[in-house]
């Protein structure tokens, strides 16, 4: 489903990713791990469409297409999904309305009609039981006044209600305590099919006791420098980054 | 030197058009009326326009839109049109007893110019208000909206001859919201007054819109002037919808004088219009009084909208809100000044003022400027501006869930002006202004009203 090939991405001219290389298919998840200014939000955005990242190098296959040519709002509609690390706070416009923008933006795209009022209520309350995420947040306006954890389960509705074909989660985890962390777990979990693939990005090796993953990568100074099954992850575990720095610095 | 001699010339014109129509502006008026217009013309000789350099007036230069070559009608015109063919007001479907003033004269062909009640409410034209009510009237007109030093309000009070006039005796309340709707329509290049007076008396309650639409496309120059007095507990609301034609200029004059632990609600909400200057004066004249000023512009093209709102706390315990929001597009301007003067004994007053603007383009332009003169110590008083753009990151969120940009952005402005909006109090007409606005944002709003005639911007 998805293809990286040497990507290099600056930015404001500082070059940030150095040569990714990745292939996701169908049905896969993928943990994308690094320590601290890796680059892993920065491939997380290069592949939404963030506009101040550039792409001096390489290609972005997704389901054979080109995604650079690809405006943010397309790539979601073609069923990509960025969960994001700090989701943005929206005060003035509702949830509800934001989303069911988003499923008739979807639908228009599709060639669907509008979905009924009535109907996406009823695909809400399904979706938000399928998560655990409380009638009050949805209630609101976008994020606004939600704590870390439940922008986070927020994320993961949206992702259950826009049934993406690729989902790239952001440090879902970060800033979340262990109970929140694993309803969002679960949520992601729940959604795993053998038409979806998921990209987990995590600095921290907890989340993947919760979300198996399929493959792990090692991002490091814009590089993926190692590449493993689950068992990668126990092993950063135990030795720490420093112990990929220093194998890659010999 | 140069720019004194220019005021006065033109002021010199008005000067001379009062002096050759007087008779025919006074015909048949009381003496009080003849007394005040000549008070007011001899205040107007002695100030002329601002000037260009003139603080208050430093981002709306008027002077020369007055100076134009405009007609002027000193009796209501014979103009015959079925007015619902003509003209429908874009807060439609209310439950509101709607009032026009078509060209400054109340105009209703067939119906009594004006409306009493049986508790006593009165409300229609001023002018026959004026000969039927003398005592009532004089006893409120004029008294608040300064002449001295005040040039539009004293040509307003020279020149005009009609407008509302709304009277609510003590403990009565309207059946229905007024609907106040101010049609200009002309063959040729227009100016027009028109001077509304509200009475609120104490306990009493009203609610009162106000629309302001152009239905030719001649160059018209308003020159209003709104008086409002609430006595002791009394609630009002007011809401004025501008949505004149971009070819007009509209300078309002509000005068709003609250005795105590009145409430009253002020919104301006400004669609249209090429230039726009609303003056708004609340005095807090008892205590325990409270004022809510809310105004919200949606601008685009060469539009130039000006808000200066003036609030005196004159007595203890009272509570003043400013909240005016604007959002500008293409090569439009903006301004507001907000003023807060809290007077020496005025303590334990609460008065904030926020001001947010939203330029959509490099080219669009606001100047923002609060104004505290606080001489009490024991008070409350906040004020904030802020000019910015959409939130980027706000944007991109919303398009990575497939909104596209356009939508993105609608989403947004609706949201920034949605917080005014918000703070309507009656259900019905917060629904039509939030639609309203919506079409303004899409570019769907008509300016002429589904007028037939053909508007050039």
């Amino acid at each position: 489903m998805l293809i990286i090939k040497d990507l290099r991405v600056n930015v404001e001219d500082k070059e940030i990713l150095k040569g990714i290389n990745l292939t996701v298919n169908a049905g896969e998840v993928h943990a994308i791990m690094g320590p601290n200014g890796s680059g892993k939000s920065t491939l997380a955005s290069a592949l939404a469409g963030r506009d101040y990242f550039d792409i001096t190098h390489g290609k972005i296959l997704y389901q054979g297409k080109d995604l650079t040519e690809l405006d943010p709002e397309e790539r979601a509609r073609e069923g990509i999904f960025l969960g994001f690390q700090y989701p943005v706070e929206i005060p003035g416009v509702s949830m509800v309305n934001f989303l069911r923008t988003a499923i008739n933006s979807l639908r228009e795209y599709r060639g669907e009609e509008p979905m009924p009022a009535g109907d996406f209520l009823k695909l809400m309350r399904e979706k938000k039981n399928l998560v655990e995420i409380d009638s009050d947040l949805t209630n609101r306006s976008v994020n606004e006044g939600f704590s870390g954890g439940e922008k986070k389960k927020n994320e993961i509705f949206q992702m259950a209600l826009l049934e993406p074909k690729l989902a790239i989660l952001d440090e879902t985890d970060s800033g979340l305590d262990i109970d929140a962390l694993r309803v969002v777990a679960n949520g992601v979990n729940k959604l795993r099919s053998p038409e979806r693939a998921t990209i987990v990005i995590t600095h921290y090796q907890r989340l993947l006791e919760y979300i198996i993953p399929d493959y792990v990568h090692v991002l490091y100074k814009g590089r993926i420098v190692k590449s493993g099954d689950s068992s990668l992850a126990k092993e950063l575990e135990s030795h720490g980054y420093e112990w990929i720095k220093q194998e890659v610095e010999s | 030197m140069k720019d004194t001699l220019e005021a006065l010339s033109t002021a010199d014109k008005y000067l001379g058009l009062f002096e050759q129509n007087r008779d025919l502006i006074s015909n048949g008026e009381p003496q009080f009326m003849k007394e005040m217009r000549q008070a007011a013309i001899s205040s107007f000789a002695r100030t002329g326009f601002p000037v260009r350099k003139e603080e208050l007036y430093k981002y709306t230069h008027l002077e020369p839109v007055f100076d134009g070559e405009l007609a002027f009608d000193f009796a209501p015109r014979k103009i015959s049109f079925d007015d619902n063919e003509l003209f429908r007001c874009d807060v439609p479907m209310l439950d509101s007893h709607v009032l026009t003033v078509l060209n400054g004269f109340y105009y209703d062909p067939g119906k009594p110019p004006l409306y009493e009640f049986d508790n006593g409410v009165v409300y229609g034209s001023l002018r026959e208000a004026i000969q039927r009510y003398p005592d009532l009237v004089s006893a409120y007109l004029g008294k608040k909206a300064h002449v001295e030093h005040e040039s539009f309000v004293s040509l307003n009070t020279a020149f005009s001859q009609d407008g509302i006039f709304l009277y609510v005796p003590e403990n009565q309340s309207l059946e229905k919201p007024i609907q106040i709707i101010h049609l200009l329509l002309s063959d040729k290049n227009q100016m027009v007054h028109h001077r509304n007076l509200f009475v609120i008396g104490k306990n009493a309650r009203a609610q009162v819109i106000i629309c302001d639409h152009t239905l030719s496309p001649h160059m018209f120059l308003t020159n209003s002037v709104t008086e409002v007095h609430t006595a002791e507990n009394a609630d009002l609301d007011i809401l004025r919808l501008q949505n004149e034609h971009n070819n007009s200029c509209q300078v309002t004059n509000t005068w709003i004088n609250q005795e105590r632990d009145s409430r009253c609600q002020h919104g301006t909400v400004t669609l249209h219009g090429g230039m726009v200057r609303n003056n708004l004066h609340v005095r807090m004249n008892g205590e325990g009084g409270e004022v809510n000023a809310l105004g919200l512009f949606l601008i685009d093209k060469m539009q130039h909208v000006d808000n200066f709102t003036v609030i005196e706390h004159a007595s203890p315990n009272c509570t003043s809100n400013q909240h005016y929001k604007g959002v500008l597009d293409d090569a439009s301007t903006g301004a507001f000044n907000g003023k807060i003067h809290v007077f020496p004994d005025a303590q334990k007053t609460m008065a904030y003022q926020t001001n947010n603007n939203i330029l959509l383009t490099d080219t669009a332009r606001m100047n923002s400027k609060p104004q505290l003169e606080i001489f009490a110590d024991d008070v409350k008083c906040s004020h904030g501006a802020t000019v910015g753009q959409l939130d980027e990151d706000a944007l991109f969120y919303l398009q990575s869930r497939g909104i596209s940009k356009d939508e993105s952005r609608l989403m947004l402005m609706y949201a920034f002006a949605d917080e005014v909006i918000s703070r309507i109090k009656q259900p019905a007409l917060q629904d039509r202004i939030s639609d309203l606005v919506h079409k303004r944002l899409r570019g769907e709003l008509s300016r002429c009203n589904n007028c037939a005639m053909h508007c050039q911007d």
